[in-house]
């Protein structure tokens, strides 16, 4: 079953629509990819997910119930969790500030230990732990993102780029934890990438973009093997 | 060299009513990136309460507290029925500044009306200290005793937004609201708190500011301060909390000494905090210890 569906979703800023009646969804465990060219409304996407738009018409549905409409905050509590394009990091505080209001909504006892594994998970960040997040390298801003959003303990994790700025052999590594994040956790992720080699690598299923509209899906194999979108995609 | 010592303590005791104040601004500015002009107003209309109450015949500690907690709740409906609706990204940001400016008249206003009969000049609050030195020091109880308001007012500050989940998501809200929201914080509600610390802290400063000397206010009690304040601010910079506090001293001591040493020149002492501020910004853009924002991307 589904866990994030969004039903004929129009919406965008302003008098501009830049999402037209788009309908996509995930299902519990899997990892999703969208896939398109810059002004496709990727990221508009996630923000329609998020409540984040200024305009938006249709249904978004997470585990069965509507969420369209609700503030941005009251969905975050819901257990969605939003790692934005620039990362979104809270510059002027510390890497333990930052992780720690990853999971400033939990109610149950767990952060302590959490903290401590991702620390373990992303030994960089231990390492940085009283720094400021804004004084840290791209990489590492891109990692503390995903350990804040993976401190709140979603049901679904919205990646927006994550590979933007990032060197080849950093991306490789960041989709290969998220792979294992994926496997080991069955934690559902969709993930918004230009990088669409690797993204196709770990995901189940796939959607291509193009001027709002979805022009292609199917799983990441019948994706991959697709004419069009290899060589537009993939590059041969 | 005494009389030096003394201006300069002197000028501490009245710093410590800058420095609350400037810390009030600089919450409010770094919660809202604004700038509230009915800062000093809210003050007074604190300071008014404190005194209806001790006027009721309450001690004016007690007085005080009753004040700080009915304050605390009116700064936060302040923010959520008068501010909020002319404040947010979509929004003119001028128009929010015109509506502390009117603020800043109108509750002027309001306290004269409520709270001072017609045809009385000044009311008279009572001392929250006593007169005489500390044994011993040589520097007077008053001082002493504002000094300690302020140091507890930091630490109380210092508590509550360092070790506490309500200040770090505070503090979220100042450092980034859309990333604050996708953690699931409600930036509405933040707001509401930085304005209630803000108008607390007013109560605070105000009623400091009243009950020295003879104990003798009015209306007039907080606009002086609230330049003052925002010189204060500045020199320590608008967004640091501890840039506030030594800011507000730093103008408390120049202006106290200032009108010893060249009282000669009536009023000059009004212009010494700016001049001081004129240079330091030279130098330092964001204030003694404003943040200089590097960030890498």
């Amino acid at each position: 079953m589904s866990l994030i569906e969004l039903r004929a979703v129009s919406g965008g800023y302003g008098q501009v629509n830049v999402l037209e009646k788009l309908s996509l969804s995930v299902d519990e465990g899997e990892v999703g990819v969208i896939l398109g060219a810059n002004g496709a409304g990727k990221t508009t996407t996630l923000r329609a997910i998020c409540g984040m738009l200024d305009r938006c018409s249709g249904e978004v549905i997470f585990d069965g119930s509507s969420i369209s409409g609700s503030a941005t905050q009251a969905i975050a509590r819901a257990g969605i969790a939003h790692v934005p394009q620039g990362r979104g990091t809270f510059g002027d505080l510390s890497v333990d500030e930052n992780l720690r209001l990853g999971a400033i909504s939990r109610k149950d006892q767990g952060t302590e230990a959490d903290l401590d594994r991702w620390y373990e998970a992303f030994p960089r960040l231990a390492e940085r732990r009283t720094q400021a997040a804004g004084s840290m390298s791209g990489g590492e801003q891109q990692m503390l993102a995903i350990a804040r959003a993976l401190m709140s303990r979603p049901r679904l994790l919205l990646l927006d780029e994550p590979s933007l700025g990032l060197a080849p052999l950093i991306t490789r590594d960041l989709f290969d934890r998220l792979g294992e994040i994926n496997r080991t956790e069955g934690l559902t992720m969709l993930v918004v990438e230009q990088n669409a080699g690797l993204a196709l690598e770990i995901a189940h299923r796939g959607y291509v973009l193009e001027t709002g509209r979805i022009v292609a899906q199917g799983t990441s194999d019948e994706l991959a093997a697709d004419e069009d979108v290899r060589k537009a995609y993939l590059g041969f | 060299m005494g009389l030096f010592i003394d201006q300069f303590f002197n000028g501490i005791g009245t710093g410590v009513v800058y420095a609350s104040v400037a810390l009030a601004l600089v919450i409010i500015y770094r919660t809202t990136g604004l700038l509230n002009f009915a800062q000093g107003e809210m003050a007074l209309f604190s300071t008014f309460v404190t005194w209806w109450f001790t006027d009721q015949g309450l001690g004016i500690v007690p007085a005080l507290l009753v004040s700080i907690v009915l304050s605390f709740i009116a700064g936060g409906l302040i923010e959520r029925i008068i501010i909020r609706p002319v404040e947010g990204p979509t929004k003119n940001p001028l128009s929010v500044v015109i509506i502390t400016l009117g603020m800043f008249l109108a509750i002027n206003a309001l306290a004269a009306l409520i709270f001072i009969k017609p045809g009385q000049e000044a009311l008279q609050m009572p001392l929250l200290f006593p007169s005489g030195d500390v044994p011993g020091i040589g520097i007077q109880k008053a001082i002493v005793g504002r000094a300690a308001v302020l140091a507890i007012e930091c630490l109380l500050l210092w508590i509550l937004l360092q070790k506490t989940k309500i200040g770090l998501s505070l503090r979220a809200v100042a450092s980034n609201p859309e990333s604050a929201k996708l953690v699931g914080i409600n930036p509405g509600a933040m707001l509401m708190l930085g304005w209630a610390l803000a108008a607390a802290l007013g109560a605070v400063a105000g009623t400091l500011a009243a009950s020295r000397g003879t104990g003798a206010f009015d209306t007039s009690l907080m606009q002086q301060v609230l330049v003052f304040s925002f010189a204060a601010a500045a020199l320590g910079g608008f967004d640091s909390p501890l840039g506030a506090v030594v800011g507000g001293l730093i103008v408390g001591v120049a202006d106290s000494l200032t009108i010893q040493y060249v009282g000669f020149l009536d009023g000059i002492e009004l212009a010494v905090p700016f001049a001081l501020i004129l240079i330091v910004l030279l130098v330092r853009p964001n204030g003694l210890f404003g943040r200089n924002i590097v960030e890498r991307v």
